[in-house]
């Protein structure tokens, strides 16, 4: 029976050849991620649950990386560190990230793929709805809560419905003005914040593998902001290239069947397509730049595990080189290795921190920062009536912080076009 | 597992979002300490704004000043409830603040499965917009047996969706509850 390679990687983790869209299955886990926000907690539950003494299933396929609110006073905040670093001496979990060492990395998600956690054709569950992003790798992530993580802790397996797949299809080679994050806002004005719920997002054709592995990741990266249980890209050469360079840990490739069965598809040529946002208060709120163009700014915001990779500050400096902010503008790199490559890499005859530093930016150090508001001392987040300009990935009422704030969604060289004009700009204006 | 479960609506509209339900700052209290977990009462639908919550009127206050639980006991919303992030802390604030049960006309799926296999509230679907049709502070009677509810107010009754599959998890008020008894796992 055909199969897409969502059912594929399931069925292999369920020891079954084949699995039926809508059946739930029983999964063996390779990875299970969390972090400072759900980590104490499920902790909690996995003690109440199998004994203050219970030790988790393998300690090796536990990976804890601290990320949230990391760089605060909240006492509360510090305290749920603490309960991190307790629960990882105790069990001996080898793959803890602790703050305030030379171990910490920043963004969760994207510090999986910079690890090598990320290894195309296995299952990663994870208590953030980000998880979804790994499948950039050609591999099963989605997120889950608390309680089902410390199932998983103890058993290492979890049940799951195994979805319906749907395809987008992205024709054409990138124009330059266009990135990742165009692309699925695009895919979220068409289907909806609940177009996808349930199901999985299959991103193919030629304007999608011919992006690195950090565009691709932006798309998966938001499967979740249509309700999709994963986003999936089957891995190719670009892909294997990453893992290897990360990791020395076996993989398994599997692809779509050419007559596996979609619940829909979804067609685009790149060429037609132009830069977009997503208006406040709902990811799904398209429209182009040139529609809402002129809009006053009060700050722009470039982080995230959607929009504060490498390729997103590379593609930032482009506009900003030898230009001047006229908002507060603040540089937020997903992870300690992206803040280094700021340091390293150039764009030309500069390096990215130079040019953000001249432009009148401010970097801030790694971390979830305020794409979801965080602590009252957060950078970067939103107060009063601010009007926002983001490369995250979610705008509801009050995400960054205050309830009266709106905040734009956009890719990195809308949210750098903009930063300049202290408007709404279509970075065509500056390419 | 309560077969009836009766009180006041508090009436949402569509795509309530887990930021809306708790708010991101307050996900540093701790859910297992008493004191720090009524805190997730007090701030539970915290982030709706204001006109929005209590609805068709709004401007209900869902935690009066100063308590930590609601005067309200079901929730009726609109499509895709609980839409957004993973944390548990969304459903569990709710059930803190004394709600049992949500009807909505659908829901985001993390949020879904936090419901029911954390056992915190019964998350019914209807195929009817009755966030537009019932008032907050409407009296409601859910049969869990026959899957109907009744506004006492109004004196309508509706049909909810069958829970299905998920019955049996939440008739065991949870997922480690159900994977013991159907021997998934040791007994405690």
């Amino acid at each position: 029976m055909a199969q897409t390679i969502t059912q594929k990687i399931l069925a292999k983790a369920a020891n079954r050849a084949f699995v039926d869209a809508g059946e739930s299955v029983w999964l063996n886990v390779d990875i299970l991620l969390t972090h400072d926000v759900c980590g104490p907690p499920t902790f909690d539950i996995f003690k109440e649950e199998f004994g203050a003494d219970a030790k988790v299933w393998d300690p090796k396929k536990i990976v804890v990386l601290p990320d949230h609110y990391i760089f605060t006073a909240n006492e509360h905040a510090h305290r749920n560190i603490d309960l991190l670093r307790q629960f990882a001496k105790e069990q001996g979990l080898e793959n803890y990230y602790d703050v305030g060492t030379d171990r910490y990395k920043g963004v969760c998600h994207v510090a999986l793929a910079e690890e090598g956690f990320n290894l195309p054709g296995t299952v990663l569950f994870g208590t953030d709805s980000h998880t979804c992003t790994s499948g950039a790798f050609g591999m099963f992530g989605t997120g889950i809560g608390n309680t089902d993580a410390a199932f998983i802790l103890g058993t290492g397996k979890l049940w799951e419905k195994v979805p319906e797949s749907m395809k987008f299809t992205f024709d054409g080679p990138m124009p330059e003005y266009l990135t990742a994050k165009d692309l699925i806002l695009q895919i979220l004005g068409d289907i909806t914040t609940d177009g996808a719920t349930y199901r999985a997002m299959e991103f193919d054709g030629e304007a999608i593998f011919s992006l690195p592995m950090e565009e691709r990741m932006t798309l998966t990266n938001m499967a979740i902001e249509a309700g999709g249980m994963n986003g999936i890209i089957a891995a190719d050469e670009i892909t294997e290239r990453y893992v290897r360079a990360t990791s020395s840990k076996p993989y398994e490739l599997f692809i779509s069947d050419p007559d596996a069965t979609y619940h829909s598809k979804y067609r685009y040529d790149v060429r037609k397509l132009e830069p977009v946002v997503a208006q406040p208060h709902s990811p799904d709120n398209r429209a182009t730049v040139r529609s809402v163009q002129g809009t006053k700014i009060t700050k722009s915001y470039i982080g995230s595990c959607t929009g504060g990779k490498l390729t997103d500050f590379v593609m930032a400096a482009k506009i900003l080189k030898g230009q001047k902010v006229s908002v507060t503008t603040n540089i937020v790199p997903a992870t300690v290795k992206v803040a280094l490559d700021l340091e390293c890499e150039r764009y030309d005859g500069q390096t990215l921190k130079q040019i953000f530093e001249d432009a009148g930016c401010t970097i801030a150090l790694p971390s979830c920062a305020a794409c979801l508001g965080g602590p009252a001392d957060t950078v970067g987040r939103s107060v009063d009536n601010d009007v926002v300009v983001s490369t995250t990935n979610r705008n509801f009422p009050g995400r960054m912080g205050s309830k009266h704030a709106g905040v734009y969604l956009a890719s990195p060289l809308t949210a750098a076009a903009s930063a300049i004009t202290g408007k709404l700009t279509d970075p065509r204006d500056f390419l | 597992m309560e077969k009836i479960i009766q009180g006041k609506a508090y009436v949402l509209g569509k795509n309530i979002d887990t930021d809306q339900i708790i708010p991101a700052e307050h996900l540093v209290y701790s859910l297992s300490n008493p004191e720090e977990v009524k805190l997730y009462g007090k701030y539970a639908l915290s982030g709706v704004p204001p006109d929005q919550g209590g609805l068709p009127a709004g401007n209900i206050p869902f935690i009066q000043e100063g308590r930590f639980d609601s005067d309200f006991t079901i929730i009726i919303g609109g499509p895709n409830f609980g839409c957004g992030s993973s944390r548990e802390h969304a459903p569990f604030a709710l059930k803190v603040a004394g709600i049992k049960a949500i009807i909505a006309e659908s829901y985001a799926r993390i949020f879904y499965r936090n419901s029911v296999d954390g056992g915190f509230v019964i998350p019914y679907e209807t195929s009817e917009q009755l966030n537009q049709l019932i008032n907050t502070g409407d009296e409601l009677k859910i049969d869990v047996e026959s899957n109907t509810l009744e506004n006492l107010t109004s004196k309508a009754t509706y049909t909810l969706k069958p829970l299905g599959d998920v019955f049996s998890i939440v008739e065991a008020g949870g997922i480690f509850a159900y994977a013991r008894q159907e021997n998934l796992m040791a007994q405690p």
